[in-house]
Order: C-alpha cells, then sequence, then structure tokens
C-alpha cells in the first residue's frame, strides 16, 4: 500500500481541489433560477398583507382577462383534492383557504407569459379581508382567551419521526419534556443557583439563492426542478397531495445558492405544481428576497432557565421552559423543539433535570429549520448560566467544564436513553482556549469565553447510492445528496476513489433526479458525508469486490491477495488496467459494473447507526472580545471554532465549512435580527436586514481540526458544519461576560450592550444595599 | 427601442424598454445566467457586471444606461487569458462553495486589480465589501484575494 498522506490513503484526508469549481468560477454552473423548460409560464404571487384574516372574497376576473395571463390560482381550486401539507404536521393548505395566518401567506398566484404581465396581473386582483384578533407574539398567543390559529385533530405529516405528536394545548402546537431525577430535592442544598430570562430573536438564513421551482403537471406525472435539500421527502409530499405514486413525481436538483436548512423539507414546491396544474403549463417561481424572508426563518425564543451547584462547583440541577415561535404553520418547528429540549441540558453530568420546550403558533411566517437549530437556541443560555455559576464559585470557567463535562461512553440524554457520548469534549475545549490566549494577561474591558454543546446530528440513517464503473474505468457515483456548496459532490468522490484505488479525477458525482437517483432521506443535519458517504463507500466496495473476483478468475489466486491501485487491479508483478477487468468480465469491449450501497439504522463504522442519534455533533468554540464602554461597541479580537469530524476527507472543506458556521454564528451573535411590527416582518430586504461582509471577519480566527476517527461514517468520519454556529454565539456572550457585561438578549448591538452597561453603572438603592 | 453596446467584446443590439434592467437584459435575452439576481437592492454583489471596466449592480442599472459601454460578464472574463489567475486562486483556497456570489466576486477583484486598488489587506476588505457571501466566512476569499493581488499576509 503506497502511502500518500500519511495515514494510508491516496485520497481520504487529501485537500483535493472542488470537483465542481471550474464551472462554478466560470458562471457556468446552472442553478433552478438560470433554467428554462419549452413553454414555461411565469408564475408571481399575491401575498396577504394582513397577519391574521378572514377572506372575504377574492376577484380574479380583471387579472384573467389581461393579455398574457395563463391562469390565477386561488383557494377554491383546490377542492378536489385534500390541499393540506407539512412533513411534521398537515396544518398548511397550499394556498390560503378561507383564512390568512401570517402577512406574507399566498392568497392568489398568476401564471403568465412573463414576470412583468404576472406581476401586473397580481394587481388587478381585488381581495375583501375581514380582520381577525391578532396573535403576532408568543405572549399573546399563551393568553387563555387568544384565538386558535388551528383546531380539530392533529394530522400527523409524512415525516415528523418524533413518535407521539401529543395534543394541541391552545395554541402550543407541540409539547416536548425531558425529566430526570427530583430537581426540588437534589437542589435544596446548593450552594450557587443562578437564575434568567432571556429573549432569542427570529433570525433569517439568507441563502443568496432564493426559493426557486420549476413545475411541470401533467396528468399522472410530475416534474420539477427546484432548489430544494430532501428532494426525495418533497417528492413524497407532492405524491401525497396531488393523489399520484411517488416514482409518478420527478424532481431533479441542480446546484443550490446556499440552503443551511432554508430549503428543508417542502417549501415554494405545492404551490407551484398547482399553479401548473391550473395552467396546463410549465411554470417557474423565483421568490424576490423579501418572499423567501416569509418563507423559512428560524424560530424566535423566550426561554427562562434555572441551574443550581454545589460549594465546590458540581452541578446539580437544570431546569428550563421555552417557548419557540414556530409562527403560522409547523414546519420542523416538533423537532426544533425537541432538539432543543435535547441541547437545554448541555454536555454536562446532572442529580436532576426538568425541561419543558413548547412549540407555539403565532400570526409570523412559518419558521423551519436553521444549521444547528434548538443548539443554537439554546447554547448561550446554557452556557452563560454555566459562566455565572463559575464567577459566583470563584473557579475559572474552563476548570469549571473540566469538573462536569461528560466523557466518552458516558449517556448523554439525562433518562439514558439514545447513543452515549462519542467525542472529547474536554480535549476540544481545551484546544479552542488555547487559540484565544486563555491564560494571557487581560487588558480592561477584554474578556474570554468558552462553550461547548452538542446537537444531536444525522436525522434518520437511511441513505442510498450507486456506484457504476463503465468500460473504460471511469466512475459515476449516484447519490441523493444536494450540493449546496458544503461539498459532497468533492468528497463523495473522493470516498469512491478511495475505495476503488482510483483517482477522484475519474469520478463523476451526479446531481439528485429523484427517477434515477437511489434514496436519501436528507441534506441536513451534518449527515451527508458520514451517512450518505458510507452508502457510496458501501456501493463502490462492491464494486471493487466485482472487480477482484474477475482478477481472480484471470490469475487463478485468492481475492484477498488482489489489490486495486492506480485504475488496475494487481497482483504480485501482475497488473490490469481497470478496462481490461471489465473487458475479461463481459468478454467484450463494452460493458460495466454497476452495484448499489445502503445505510439502514444498523452498521456504521464504529457505534451502529440505531439508536439515535447518529453522533453527536460538537459545538465548541471560545473568543476574545474588547467592549467600548462609550459606545457599547463589542470587538471580537480572536476566536476559535472546533470542527471534531471524527476523519476528514478533505481537510480544506472541513476548514471552509467551519469557517462559514463560524461567519453565521458571529452574525447571529452581533446584528442578525428580524423585527417585526404587528405581525409584518418591517426589515424584509438586505438594507435593513444585515448580514456578515469581510469587513465582519475578525483579524484572528481559528478553526481547529480534530480527528479522533470516533465517528460513525466512512473512515470514523461524522459530520461537521453546524456546531459553529451553536458555539459562537455563546462564545461571545461568556466573553462579554467575563468583560463585565452580562447579557440575556440577543443579538449585541451597541445599543443593546450600552443600556446593559448604563444599567450596570446605575448606584444600587438603600433597600438593595442593607 | 433597442440598446447597443459591447458585450464581451462583441457588439450587439438588443430590444430594450426604458425601464428594463441589465441584469434582466443579459439574463432573459442574452442567456448569460452568470450574473445572479439576489437581493435587488444592490447590496449583496450577485449581480456585478464591470461596465467600462467598473464593477455595477446590474440589479439597478438600467439597460439604456450601458449604451455605447463595453459591458463584461462572468462568461467573457472566464475566456480572457488572465482568468487563470484568478480562478486558480480560488481553487487553491477552495474560495467557491455554493457559486452563487463567486462570479460577482471575480468581476469585482478584477476591477480592483486593474485600478491597482489591490495592493493592501485594508484594499481588499474595502473593495470586496459589497460582495456578500453567506457560505465560506470569507477568509477563504481573501486568500485568494491576496494571491490575485500578490499581497503579503
Amino acid at each position: 500500500m503506497t502511502v500518500v498522506n500519511g495515514t494510508g490513503t491516496r485520497e481520504v484526508g487529501r485537500s483535493r481541489t472542488r470537483l465542481d469549481a471550474r464551472e462554478k468560477l466560470r458562471g457556468e454552473a446552472m442553478f433552478t433560477g438560470d433554467m428554462e423548460v419549452p413553454g414555461m409560464l411565469y408564475g408571481r404571487v399575491l401575498r396577504s398583507q394582513h397577519p391574521h384574516a378572514e377572506i372575504v372574497s377574492i376577484n380574479t376576473s380583471a387579472a384573467e382577462r389581461m393579455p398574457g395571463v395563463a391562469a390565477v390560482l386561488v383557494g377554491r381550486d383546490l377542492l378536489d383534492i385534500d390541499p393540506y401539507y407539512g412533513h411534521a404536521i398537515k396544518d398548511r393548505p397550499i394556498i390560503a383557504i378561507e383564512r390568512v395566518r401570517f402577512s406574507g401567506e399566498p392568497v392568489a398566484a398568476v401564471a403568465a407569459e412573463d414576470e412583468a404581465t404576472a406581476e401586473a396581473a397580481l394587481a388587478a386582483i381585488e381581495v375583501v379581508y375581514d380582520e381577525l384578533p391578532l396573535v403576532d407574539t408568543i405572549d399573546k398567543a399563551l393568553d387563555p382567551s387568544a384565538p386558535l390559529l388551528h383546531e380539530g385533530p392533529i394530522r400527523p405529516g409524512l415525516f415528523h419521526g418524533l413518535g407521539n405528536l401529543g395534543e394541541r394545548d391552545g395554541n402550543i402546537g407541540y409539547r416536548y419534556r425531558l425529566e430526570s431525577g427530583d430537581v426540588a430535592a437534589e437542589s435544596a442544598g446548593a450552594a450557587f443557583v443562578t437564575e434568567g430570562e432571556y429573549l432569542f430573536p427570529a433570525v433569517y438564513q439568507y441563502a443568496m439563492e432564493t426559493h426557486s421551482v420549476i413545475a411541470d403537471w401533467k396528468p399522472g406525472e410530475i416534474a420539477i426542478w427546484a432548489s430544494c435539500q430532501h428532494p426525495f421527502l418533497v417528492q413524497a409530499e407532492i405524491a401525497d397531495l396531488f393523489g399520484l405514486p411517488i416514482g409518478a413525481v420527478r424532481i431533479q436538483v441542480p446546484y443550490l445558492g446556499g440552503g443551511f436548512g432554508s430549503k428543508s423539507y417542502t417549501k415554494m414546491e405545492p404551490l407551484t405544481v398547482a399553479l401548473s396544474r391550473k395552467a396546463r403549463a410549465p411554470v417557474k417561481i423565483v421568490n424576490r428576497v423579501e418572499e423567501s424572508m416569509v418563507t423559512s426563518r428560524r424560530h424566535g425564543m423566550r426561554c427562562w432557565m434555572r441551574t443550581t451547584a454545589d460549594a465546590e462547583g458540581t452541578l446539580l440541577t437544570r431546569e428550563s421552559r421555552f417557548w419557540l415561535d414556530t409562527g403560522a404553520y409547523m414546519d420542523n418547528g416538533p423537532r426544533v423543539t425537541a432538539t432543543a429540549a435535547d441541547a437545554a441540558p448541555g454536555p454536562y453530568r446532572w442529580r436532576a433535570v426538568d425541561i419543558d420546550a413548547m412549540c407555539v403558533y403565532c400570526n409570523t411566517a412559518p419558521s423551519g429549520s436553521y444549521r444547528a437549530f434548538g443548539a443554537t437556541h439554546l447554547q448561550w443560555v446554557a452556557e452563560s448560566q454555566l459562566d455565572e455559576l463559575a464567577r459566583r464559585a470563584g473557579i475559572d470557567p474552563l476548570e469549571m467544564r473540566r469538573r462536569n463535562l461528560l466523557r466518552p461512553g458516558e449517556p448523554v440524554r439525562p433518562d439514558g436513553s439514545g447513543k452515549p457520548l462519542d467525542a472529547d469534549l474536554i480535549g476540544d475545549v481545551e484546544r479552542a482556549a488555547a487559540a484565544v490566549g486563555w491564560d494571557d494577561p487581560k487588558g480592561p474591558r477584554v474578556g474570554r469565553g468558552v462553550s461547548v454543546g452538542l446537537l444531536a446530528a444525522g436525522a434518520h440513517p437511511v441513505s442510498r447510492a450507486s456506484v457504476r464503473m463503465r468500460a473504460d474505468g471511469s466512475v459515476e457515483v449516484s447519490v441523493g445528496t444536494t450540493e449546496m456548496g458544503q461539498g459532497p459532490r468533492t468528497v463523495m468522490a473522493q470516498i469512491a476513489a478511495e475505495e476503488l484505488g482510483t483517482s477522484s479525477d475519474r469520478v463523476r458525482v451526479l446531481g439528485a433526479d429523484t427517477r434515477f437517483t437511489p434514496y436519501d432521506r436528507s441534506t441536513g443535519a451534518s449527515r451527508s458525508t458520514t451517512l450518505a458517504g458510507k452508502a457510496v463507500q458501501n456501493a463502490a466496495a462492491a464494486v471493487a469486490a466485482k472487480l477482484r473476483e474477475t482478477a481472480c478468475e484471470v490469475w487463478d489466486v485468492a481475492p484477498e491477495l488482489i489489490e486495486l491501485r492506480d485504475g488496475c487491479a494487481a497482483f504480485g508483478d501482475e497488473q490490469m488496467e481497470f478496462p481490461e477487468v471489465i473487458a475479461k468480465r463481459f468478454g467484450f469491449s463494452g460493458g460495466e459494473i454497476i452495484e448499489g450501497g445502503e445505510v439502514r439504522p444498523t452498521g456504521g463504522d464504529s457505534g451502529s447507526y440505531a439508536e439515535g442519534p447518529v453522533f453527536w455533533e460538537v459545538c465548541v468554540a471560545a473568543a476574545e472580545v474588547e467592549v467600548d464602554p462609550e459606545l457599547g461597541q463589542v470587538n471580537v479580537l480572536r476566536t476559535a471554532t472546533v470542527a471534531d469530524v471524527g476523519r476528514a476527507i478533505n481537510p480544506q472543506l472541513v476548514e471552509r465549512q467551519d469557517e462559514g458556521a463560524f461567519m453565521q454564528g458571529y452574525g447571529n451573535a452581533m446584528f442578525e435580527e428580524m423585527v417585526y411590527r404587528d405581525g409584518e416582518l418591517i426589515n424584509d430586504n438586505l438594507l435593513e436586514y444585515r448580514v456578515p461582509r469581510i469587513q465582519d471577519l475578525p483579524q484572528r480566527m481559528t478553526s481547529i481540526v480534530v480527528e479522533n476517527e470516533d465517528g460513525p461514517g466512512p473512515h470514523g468520519a461524522k459530520g461537521c458544519g453546524e456546531g459553529a454556529l451553536a458555539a459562537v454565539p455563546a462564545a461571545i456572550v461568556n466573553a462579554l461576560g467575563d468583560a463585565g457585561v452580562p447579557i440575556t438578549e440577543l443579538p449585541l448591538t451597541p445599543e443593546r450592550v450600552w443600556r446593559r452597561l448604563q444599567d450596570l453603572s446605575e448606584p444600587k438603592s438603600t433597600e438593595e444595599l442593607t | 427601442m433597442t440598446v447597443e453596446f459591447t458585450l464581451n467584446g462583441r457588439q450587439v443590439s438588443a430590444p430594450a424598454e426604458p425601464n428594463t434592467l441589465l441584469l434582466d437584459l443579459l439574463r432573459d435575452h442574452f442567456r448569460l445566467t452568470g450574473a445572479k439576481r439576489s437581493c435587488d437592492v444592490q447590496v449583496c454583489g450577485s449581480c456585478t457586471v464591470l461596465v467600462d471596466g467598473g464593477p455595477v449592480s446590474a440589479c439597478t442599472y438600467l439597460a439604456h444606461e450601458a449604451a455605447g459601454r463595453e459591458v463584461l460578464t462572468i462568461e467573457g472574463f472566464s475566456e480572457l487569458p488572465e482568468f487563470e489567475h484568478y480562478a486558480s486562486a480560488f481553487e487553491r483556497h477552495a474560495a467557491v462553495q455554493c457559486g452563487f456570489c463567486t462570479p460577482g466576486f471575480l468581476l469585482t477583484l478584477k476591477s480592483l486589480r486593474d485600478a491597482g486598488d489591490l495592493e493592501t489587506e485594508e484594499d481588499i476588505r474595502h473593495g470586496l465589501d459589497g460582495n456578500l457571501c453567506r457560505c465560506t466566512g470569507y477568509r477563504a476569499i481573501l486568500e485568494a484575494a491576496r494571491d490575485i493581488g500578490e499581497v503579503a499576509a
């Protein structure tokens, strides 16, 4: 075996250039919005300006008469089907039916020969609304007198994956409890107690590419091109909605211009299909940014938490109650709620835990998935309480963590269920702390913080792949993973090439086309390298076995003596290039070897996929900040994030993923916030919703790649790319706390920090002094 | 109405209303889809093209403003010999991820370098502040830009 990169592998562990780089650099990579289908019409959507209203009437006649308009779709066009969808809970109509529940909800859609005509037709549609009482905040939604946004029995969706969804309780659409031990008894002797209320704003994922769909409905067959992360889940939901067998719905996914969860599950596809059905022609809908901002976002949250410790700083109990604003429809709310509850205790040993997580319907745009959801919500709250206890106990925050962090093999969930810890968290956080000069002398108004958390990663472990070697020795990998920037086409090629003893230059990885591509549950939850990658490895190994089998027939030796390397089968001094092997196999200059591979809830390299999660993604970061007390400005001086990936298939891509997650975490911590007034999003554009720019890049930022080969994926790999987003706001908040400014509300705008500084410097009242 | 200009080195004439945006003309009429539509308010830089060598946001630039001028899109730039200098730097540093913002970054970098405004770290940070990327976290792009401008780290 030739040792190429010091690890005995040729492809795995090598930072090879992205296979899709050149195409993207030249501007040739096609995204859904760049595509045209013959006879295609352009769709535009009329969206409600009222957050909560009855639709009294819709008059579309003037719009329908306009030259160039092919069809106008409204709720009454869907009476022949069951128009409600939602992968978790079927609570959302394809288009508003009799009632609108959020500002921005589609009430009508026009298909016309061009966008301008469609846009003009929207203006000709007359909608009469009768406004309903507004339930635009969590507090209003929880009021016993609040109108109910949804009534009747819960209708489970096809993919909620949560066992029992329970019952609705007023506007609480889903509730998740996590309890172990007796909190009252265990906290009775606590030496230190910290308790607080925390607010986390809704945030927009802002993938550069907005949601885009082309749909072509024909009787008995639907073709879709979409910017979707989970084509197979969308395929099943569309089939369910329009009464077709799953295979009659074909979804093709070109390159995505970023996703980050905003394109998880079903988004604009049902509406585009319904409009195509009405127009009897293919229709393309490309959202504008303000439309995408009401298509997906991250849940805003209100959280109460109390944590106790004994005199030595040993943690005793953690209690938390929190409410997530899921908006008008559930989308991924239940899973986000459960994941947030999982993240609430953090990776620590507790005597008792009591977590009560609630997902609340409000008259706001639906919230869905956003990178590291749940963990991002809770980690900054949980970790700031840990620092608070450490401060009171006079213990260094890093030492506080050493004393209490779980060690590999210990149960993560307080009730002992699920996968035990599969990572070296103490090692990870020590490296991060060292990278920001943890023990260096500090100037005034400078603070340092660390944060540690875990994210239940991998979603459901179902992925398939096929690997095909052609007669010329070139290889195609067919796998459902969506390429949205994270690099799976490159990484899958490396995994397959490693197994086959060929170069990844000889491998092509195709985008998902549900007609041909084997099933993959989804692209998200940091799962692709681990699960789809394992399926690719298994499929490639099966192809390799066939190559060996044929070589055995030729040389009459045992298969284990055959080595595959450099595009050849080799035995001693003998070698045959792959095309020759294939020609020998078939006695002909054509033919191919094609094999499938799968993962299901068994198997995996180290440990099994049988008990969830597939792996615990590590969320570790450290930060050093400086506060300007005059301006409230927080300057992030040094940061470190940890990508604990088991094994880096492509180290450079791992770093880039980690850095990208860092920057989003930075934006989330420092300034990103969706601002609502009376249920309406008032900063629905890039002028007023600020995302990080290159000027925001800190001067000193370290991405630490940790490879302990302890993951259940190929070569001991496990996923990354989300952890830093959860960890960074927490580390920055803790660094700010260390600098003397404890914060309970994000983002850390200068005004908020300045006001907090004023509160802190106010002289205490006499009552407090006595 | 028609508008005449030089597009990627060729004289072209195209139908354009007074309110036609250059971005729509390029994407819909010429099928040059390398310039992307994202924010619509000239903040994100995804639609950047060069007009007479300077970067413009094609999403808010009228097609008629380009009359008699030279427009360069990523499709034209990628045919020029110097493109390799830019592309190889982006490949070396893995500065391309989803690829949606990439053409805008490359064209902006070309205009900066051609104008002699790509000589310091500050030049890079200032010059690229009008191009958003949500994937990379910018460090990769910064490193590639250093190589392109031969800026010492």
